[in-house]
């Protein structure tokens, strides 16, 4: 019996060992990314492609836009696909990014409950928008986590001249796209989205919601590709990270984003790199 | 309640198609937990024997701390493990963050506390008896410490399945320290909070049904094993 477990117990941390060997020296990079990117299915959809041509594994970690930025700044990426423009220029600007480009944009949207009880269909500014509901008193769910929506959120806030923090109104969830708009759903609460969670997510989650407002320009919602900068990080894997943006803005990469469709159809991202 | 059944029916149907994903999901799962469970074992189970058969200064200092560490907060030890495995901190050279072994790591730290408390509380509960009966009949103070930490065995597997059961179930370290990376890091509870996230109830609480099986398989196995242990001990 003795033996039988000391068989086994050998075997179990053999087996565990054999763990850590498993992984090849493939070359790889990690990118740091947002979780509208990686819920959407948009990596799963191109990484593969991308992999397939140049044997450079993408491991996608995804965060807010404000997580991922940081964790490149910390050097625990290679590179970072996000979409806060302005945040991303002051990280480029710091010296902790560089070659920062446009890939491809989507927009956001204002959505609210069907029956929409502060009227906001028919406005056509988002400020406008947020004014009548933060008028109306009715909840507006807030990501509250520093990613790009809050950021372009926050800044609709600010256009409207409405200081929303601490209005019993106003509610602050702190969860990713997806989480917050559900739990606007429940909470009868309007909401800011990006079209690509929406479109992807508005079935299979049952969403009683609508959306109340599209196409303002302030709703513009564009994602770019940025490498760690190596003279901060000299242990980044700029060559493959360049490989990797270099080919986000090519006409192949371009067009494997235009291709990728959700399971309804739609087409969630468009490119434009320049 | 349809989302329920959904999910019991996925998770069978996952279950018999055996999804080649899947199952490199629970082997990685199994893989970080075990490993992480053998290493605690390895330093909880001499820490616990030393607490509980020694006297010495800070003892008490000691066996509270491990006590209060029972229950750290599993995203607290995530975040912190994280600042230290950054590559912009103290371990960064090391290039650990966002790989397996970092999670070993991190749930290494969250079982230990809990194996070597519930070691060292088995073993001062062994009756004095014991140990006078083995200096009477000759030991030296070693072979007295053996036959006193034979005695608490089961209290000490008790403290293993236990911190086992917390490392399988555990998603805010690891989900830190390992990023969730699809094929690397992804493991079966990270699977299940991304799933959640996704709006993919059905295969969220298939993943957590056929956590719960597996976890039932490996504490029958463990429950053989202990009750060989003791026929062959009577």
């Amino acid at each position: 019996m003795k033996k039988l477990m000391h068989i086994f117990l050998v075997a179990l941390f053999l087996f565990f060992f054999y763990s850590g060997r498993a992984l090849s020296e493939q070359r790889e990079i990690i990118c740091a990314s947002t979780t509208s990117t990686e819920n959407s299915g948009l990596f799963g959809y191109i990484l593969p492609i991308f992999e397939k041509k140049t044997g450079i594994k993408v491991k996608v970690v995804a965060r807010g836009t404000g997580a991922a930025i940081e964790m490149g700044k910390r050097g625990d990426a290679d590179v970072a696909v996000v979409h806060a423009k302005e945040q991303e220029l002051k990280a480029v600007e710091e010296g902790f990014f560089v070659n920062r480009r446009d890939i491809m944009y989507n927009d956001f949207v204002i959505i609210g409950p069907a029956y929409d009880p502060s009227g906001i269909k028919g406005v056509n500014s988002a400020p406008d928008a947020f004014r009548k509901i933060a008028e109306s008193g009715k909840p507006f769910v807030s990501r509250g986590d520093n990613s790009g929506t809050h950021t372009k959120e926050l800044s609709i806030w600010k256009n409207a001249g409405i200081e929303p923090k601490g209005q019993k109104w106003y509610l602050e969830v702190g969860q990713g796209m997806e989480k917050t708009q559900r739990i606007a759903n429940e909470k009868r609460a309007y909401t800011l989205t990006d079209r690509g969670t929406w479109l992807a997510t508005k079935d299979k989650d049952r969403l009683e919601m609508i959306i109340v407002l599209e196409g303002d320009p302030i709703l513009f919602n564009q994602y770019g590709v940025m490498a760690v900068n190596l003279q901060k990080h000299s242990h980044a894997k700029y060559k493959e990270a360049s490989e990797f943006a270099d080919w986000l803005v090519s006409k192949e990469g371009q067009e494997a984003i235009a291709s990728f469709k959700d399971k309804n159809g739609n087409q969630l991202f468009i490119p434009n790199a320049r | 309640m349809d989302s329920i059944i959904d999910g019991f029916l996925k998770a069978f149907s996952l279950i018999f198609t055996l999804d080649r994903e899947l199952i490199a999901i629970i082997t990685l799962s199994l893989q970080v937990s075990g490993m992480a469970i053998v290493i605690a074992a390895l330093i909880g189970i001499p820490a616990g024997a030393v607490t509980g058969l020694m006297k010495f200064p800070g003892r008490g200092f000691l066996i509270t701390l491990s006590n209060t560490f029972m229950g750290l907060p599993p995203v607290a030890v995530g975040l912190f493990l994280y600042l230290i495995l950054s590559r912009s901190g103290p371990l960064g050279f090391m290039a650990l963050l966002y790989t397996p072994s970092a999670m070993i790591i991190a749930q290494t730290i969250l079982a230990l506390p809990i194996v070597s408390s519930l070691c060292h509380s088995s073993i001062v509960s062994v009756p004095p008896i014991i140990g006078q009966a083995a200096s009477t009949l000759g030991a030296t103070p070693y072979q007295r410490a053996v036959a006193i930490v034979k005695e608490a065995r089961h209290g000490i597997f008790a403290g293993i399945i236990a911190g086992l059961g917390r490392v399988m179930a555990e998603v805010g370290a690891i989900l830190i320290v390992g990023g969730n990376i699809a094929g690397y890091t992804r493991v079966m509870t990270t699977t299940i909070a991304l799933e959640t996230d996704k709006g993919n109830f059905e295969l969220a609480l298939a993943l957590g049904i056929i956590l719960v099986i597996i976890s039932l398989i490996i504490n029958m196995v463990l429950y053989i094993f202990q009750k060989k242990g003791a026929q062959t001990k009577a």
